[in-house]
This record gives C-alpha cells, structure tokens and sequence, in this order.
C-alpha cells in the first residue's frame, strides 16, 4: 500500500482549565488515504472538532505525532506553516460566522490568493476568482454581495471556494453541513463529493450526524470523550458495530422501517468528566458490558480486517 | 426571492464602500443635519476673519455688558467685545481641539486596544493594568496635570486632552475584539497565512469598531468641554484667544443680570455636541452591513 496522505499517532490535545487537565483528544491514531474521507463520529463535546483543528495547526498539540505526505509536521515554524495552510484547509461548520460579514464574496475568495501572491495581474486574479465561483456553484453575479445576503448553503459555499483557492490536498469539514437545511444539506454535500472527484481532495469529516457521514465516509473513527473507540471501513460499522458505544449509537438512527423489529440501546448515567480522567475505559461508566478489566487502559485491536476496536469484551460480545 | 435578487443586481452597479456609506448616511436626516452643521462651524471656524462683523479683540466700554441688538446680534461681554463674533473666532479653538485631541486618543487607543484583545493574555493584562493607574485618576484632574507640567499652548493641550480618553478607546474596542477574537472567520484568515496585522486591520478591526464611532463623536462634545475647563483655570488656550469655554465661564459671574454672556457660547457647545452625536449616531448604523435597506 502507498504511504498515506496524512497519518496521525497518538495524537493527544489537552486544555488546562481552572479544575484540571482537560483531555480533549486523548491518544488518537488513524491513516487517511490520498483521495478518501475519513467520516469522524461522536456525541457532542467528544473531541471530534479539536482533533480536526489539531491536525491542521489552528491548535497545537500536546503530544503525538501527525505525518503528512510521509514528512512529519508535529512541530513547525513559519515557513512549513505557510506550506501546511496552503494544503491543508478547513471548511466551518457554521457559515454565518467563519465568513467575515464586512467583505464581499469576491474578497473573501480571491483574499488567500491575494496574500500568497500567485497571481500578480488583477485580470488572473479576477479570472480565478470567477472559475472558483462556478467550482463551487455561486452564481458571478452575486460576486459583490455580503454574506448577510445569502442564504445558508450559498455561505457554505462562499466557505469551500474560500478553502479550495489555494488548492489544498487535504480538507477538514468540520460539521459543514449541520447548520443547514436538509435539502441544502444533500447539494453542499454533493458538491463536497463532486470536487472530491474532480479535484483529487482528501477529506476528513468531522460530524454528528450518521446518515450523513454513512453517505460520504469511506472510513469511519467513532470517538468517545477524546478517544477512538473503534475504527472500520463505513460499510461494515453500519453493518457490524462491534464497540458497545457504537451499538448504541447506530441504534439511535431513526429507520424508515416500520416493520424492522428495532432494538433501542438507551444509555444511562452522564458522561464522564473530560478533566483528569481515570486510565480505562471512559465509556465503563454507562456500559452495559461493563467489568473488572474496564478499569485498565484499553488498546485498538484488529478484530476484523480493517476494523479496529477498543473494547476488553469486544470478542465475547461480538461471539468472535 | 426575486425582490432579493433585484436588490442584489441592482447593488453591482455600486463603486467603493465609502460611497456606499455615504449613500446609505444620505437617507438618514438626523445624521446628515449633524452632518451640515459640524460643516457649516468647520467652514466659519477657517473663514472668520473675513465673515466676523468686528474684531474680537475690539473693546468698547461704552458697549459694557451691552443687549443683543441689531448692531451686535448676540450682544457685548464685560469688555463691551462682540459676542457673535468673538463666537465665530472661538469656534476655532474649541473645534480644533475638541476633533484633533479626540482623534489622537482614539488612535492611540485603537493601537493599544487592538494588541490587548488579539494577544490577550499576559500582555493584555499587563496593559490594562497600566491604564487602570490612569483611569484611577479622575480625568478632569489628570488634563490639569498634565497640562500644568507641560504648560500651555495648542499641541500641550492637545497631550492633556487626549491621554484621558485613551484608556475608554482601549476598554470599549478591547471589548468588542474579544468577541470577535473567537469568530471562525478569524481562523479561516490565520489559516490562509495572512499576516496579524492584516488580520487585525482587515477582519477585526472593521468589524469592532462600530462603537466606537459613536464614543468619538460623543468623545469630541466632551472634549470641548473639557478643553473649556482647561481655559477656565488658566491652561489650555489663553487669552486674548476666544474660546467658547472660557467665554461661558467667564459670563457665569453675571448670568443673572446679563444672562446672554452665558446663553449664546452654551448654546453653541450644546449645537455641536448634539450635532456629533446625531452624526455618530447615523454613522453607525450606514457603517453597519447588516442594517441596508
């Protein structure tokens, strides 16, 4: 197999707060292949936006390593930086606020092109400008509006033309599609796919929502309050959850079904607390499976090809 | 939807956005009212010697305390000086002043406000500490000070006027960064490798500084007065020099007997002051994207 477009080992995120160490992203380690989506799950608050923002340097890490390329980009000056934003780009979940209400769709596109200099005539930059728009689907004519006139999913797309100008590999989608309507939801996420294809992107998809993520991940981590539970190709999690969070999670999707006999895994209990937590399973605490052995660090096993899973009792449960 | 999209349409035809605002401060006639009249006192300020009937050093003793007549409009001062045009000349001091002084300190405050709320933390501490020392200093006494140190003339006073309004412009436009601070679009703008000052300057700044305008041209009101004051106690701008101020405090003796001493300078202090702030007031919202059409 070819290296990987973005490899991450035991990535680790921790925020100091008043009452402790927050662990926000806790040991994380997947690979993304060049030109697939690795769909991210998790309830909120699990650490799925942090570890995106990690991996992309809007936040720096506390420990872990992140390769990109095959050239490792944990720690970086200025200048790999510039080289890092100009591959690896962001699309925000909510478009009203990661546009600039004071600028014109033109100058939010054409502003990266503008700063990294690529195009020196006004003519070339006009031209990429317009060619971004109709990448992204934004009619030319709404070149000089602001993004109080658009409606939400002509935003998002202002937002993807914004991170595409540069030409990036690599995009972290972070909820792009959570703040808006279902039907704008399936076009922006279309799109997404369509310049997947035509552009050759690779995406990571931060979000929680599952039938989305079953549309357009090839890959899937579920993440529990800062660590990867299990990871598998997306087909196979929707068929066989084999961590019981997963189980329960996917159990949570509404079906259209009304015959399917449906079992709904109700989870008890809170969520444990992020800051300092105890070594071990952090789901013990709302596990129905739950035993001695929960109390000790869990590691991500290979159960079935491909498929990761950190879970003492995977096997028994599972019956493998 | 197609209304929308007429107005969008009809909105490509549109130049830059100075013109913009200017169109959209056009249709608010509070603001462009405010807007005539600061022109108008610029205009009088900057042609006084011409247009003023008499010299404002003229005294008459004949004309002691004299009532508003044809001759002299708004009367005489205890020198028997024309007050209309002893008005006229003073515009000049008090308006320069008030403006320039209220401009120095919001751009002081501006430079100090932007680094404490885009650095925050340690530096932004160290900063507001600083100007905590300074606002612990009632800002009348701070001006007196300052200005008794440096002694008076136009570009002291200057000094003395707006090192006491730098730390507001700090705290209102620290405030409002922070907010902003956190915005995704910000993000987007580090991730697109721009530089911190255009960060600052392009995606910061024109979004916070909305309240500040409105503070400024409050700001120039209050300055005037203070200025004012200054000439009052002997600093600031000194006479024979006629400054709205000291003509009102000096008619407050006799505002009993000859109350017009008072009235004209206080109405013009209150012409301007209003003045500014219905033109801060439209200048905020014509500055405000959100709130067109």
């Amino acid at each position: 197999m070819s290296t990987p477009l973005l490899e991450v080992k035991n990535l680790k995120k921790f925020f100091d707060t008043p009452r402790g160490k927050l662990h926000a992203v806790d040991g994380v380690s997947f690979k993304i292949e060049k030109g697939q989506t690795l769909g991210v799950v998790g309830e909120s608050g699990c650490g799925k936006s942090t570890l995106g923002r990690t991996i992309i340097h809007l936040l720096e890490s506390t420990e872990g390593q992140i390769i990109f390329n095959g050239e490792d980009i944990t720690h970086i000056n200025k200048k790999k930086r510039h080289y890092i934003n100009e591959n690896m780009q962001i699309v925000f979940q909510d478009p009203c606020s990661s546009l600039n209400p004071r600028r014109t769709v033109e100058e939010t596109v054409q502003e990266p092109l503008l700063i990294s200099k690529r195009l020196k005539s006004k003519a070339s930059l006009q031209a990429e400008t317009e060619r971004l728009m109709d990448l992204v689907g934004v009619d030319r004519r709404l070149r000089l509006a602001y993004p109080h006139e658009l409606d939400g999913g002509r935003r998002q797309r202002v937002g993807i033309a914004r991170a595409l100008s540069l030409s990036p590999q690599f995009i972290v989608c972070d909820e792009p599609v959570s703040a808006l309507d279902v039907s704008i939801q399936a076009q922006v996420l279309n799109l997404l796919q369509d310049l997947q294809k035509t552009q050759g992107l690779t995406y990571m998809f931060v979000t929680h929502d599952l039938s989305v993520v079953r549309h357009i991940s090839d890959n899937i981590c579920v993440m529990y309050l800062g660590q990867l539970v299990e990871t598998s190709p997306s087909k196979e999690l929707f068929v066989s959850p084999l961590h019981p969070y997963t189980k329960a999670l996917l159990s949570a999707i509404p079906s259209t079904d009304i015959y399917a006999k449906r079992e709904r895994i109700t989870l008890k209990g809170e969520i444990t607390s992020p800051i300092d937590p105890k070594p071990g399973c952090r789901f013990a605490a709302r596990c129905p499976y739950v035993c001695d052995k929960c109390n000790e660090p869990q590691r991500l096993e290979e159960l079935l090809p491909n498929h990761f899973v950190s879970c003492c009792r995977a096997r028994e449960i599972n019956d493998l | 939807m197609r209304h929308k999209e007429l107005t969008v349409e009809t909105r490509i035809k549109k130049e830059g956005q100075l013109t913009q605002v200017m169109h959209r401060l056009r249709k608010n006639k509070l603001a462009m009212a405010g807007l005539y009249i600061i022109l108008i006192l610029i205009i009088v300020a900057i042609l006084s010697p011409f247009i003023a009937p008499y010299d404002y050093t003229k005294m008459d003793m004949s004309l002691k305390y004299a009532k508003p007549s044809l001759k002299h409009i708004f009367g005489c001062d205890d020198l028997g000086r024309d007050i209309f045009s002893r008005l006229m000349y003073g515009s000049r001091a008090s308006l320069s002043l008030g403006i320039i002084a209220t401009l120095v300190s919001t751009f002081i405050g501006i430079i100090i406000g932007s680094v404490a709320g885009y650095y925050g933390g340690k530096i932004d501490n160290v900063i507001m500490r600083l100007l905590d020392v300074i606002q612990a200093i009632p800002g009348m006494l701070l001006s007196i000070a300052i200005s008794a140190a440096l002694g008076s003339g136009f570009i002291n006073t200057i000094i003395a006027l707006a090192i006491g309004g730098v730390p507001m412009t700090v705290r209102l436009l620290r405030g409002s960064i922070m907010t902003i601070r956190n915005q995704e679009y910000i993000e987007a703008a580090e991730k697109i490798n721009a530089t911190k000052l255009r960060i600052i300057s392009r995606h910061i700044l024109p979004n916070s500084i909305a309240p500040l305008i409105v503070s400024v041209t409050m700001g120039i009101g209050n300055t005037i007065l203070m200025a004012a004051s200054l000439s009052y106690i002997g600093l600031g701008i000194q006479p024979p020099t006629p400054e709205w101020g000291a003509m009102l405090s000096a008619g407050k003796p006799v505002i009993e007997k000859y109350p017009h001493l008072c009235i004209f300078p206080g109405l013009c202090i209150m012409v301007v002051v209003l003045a500014f702030n219905m033109l801060g007031d439209g200048l905020r919202d014509a500055l405000d994207p959100k709130l067109k059409n």
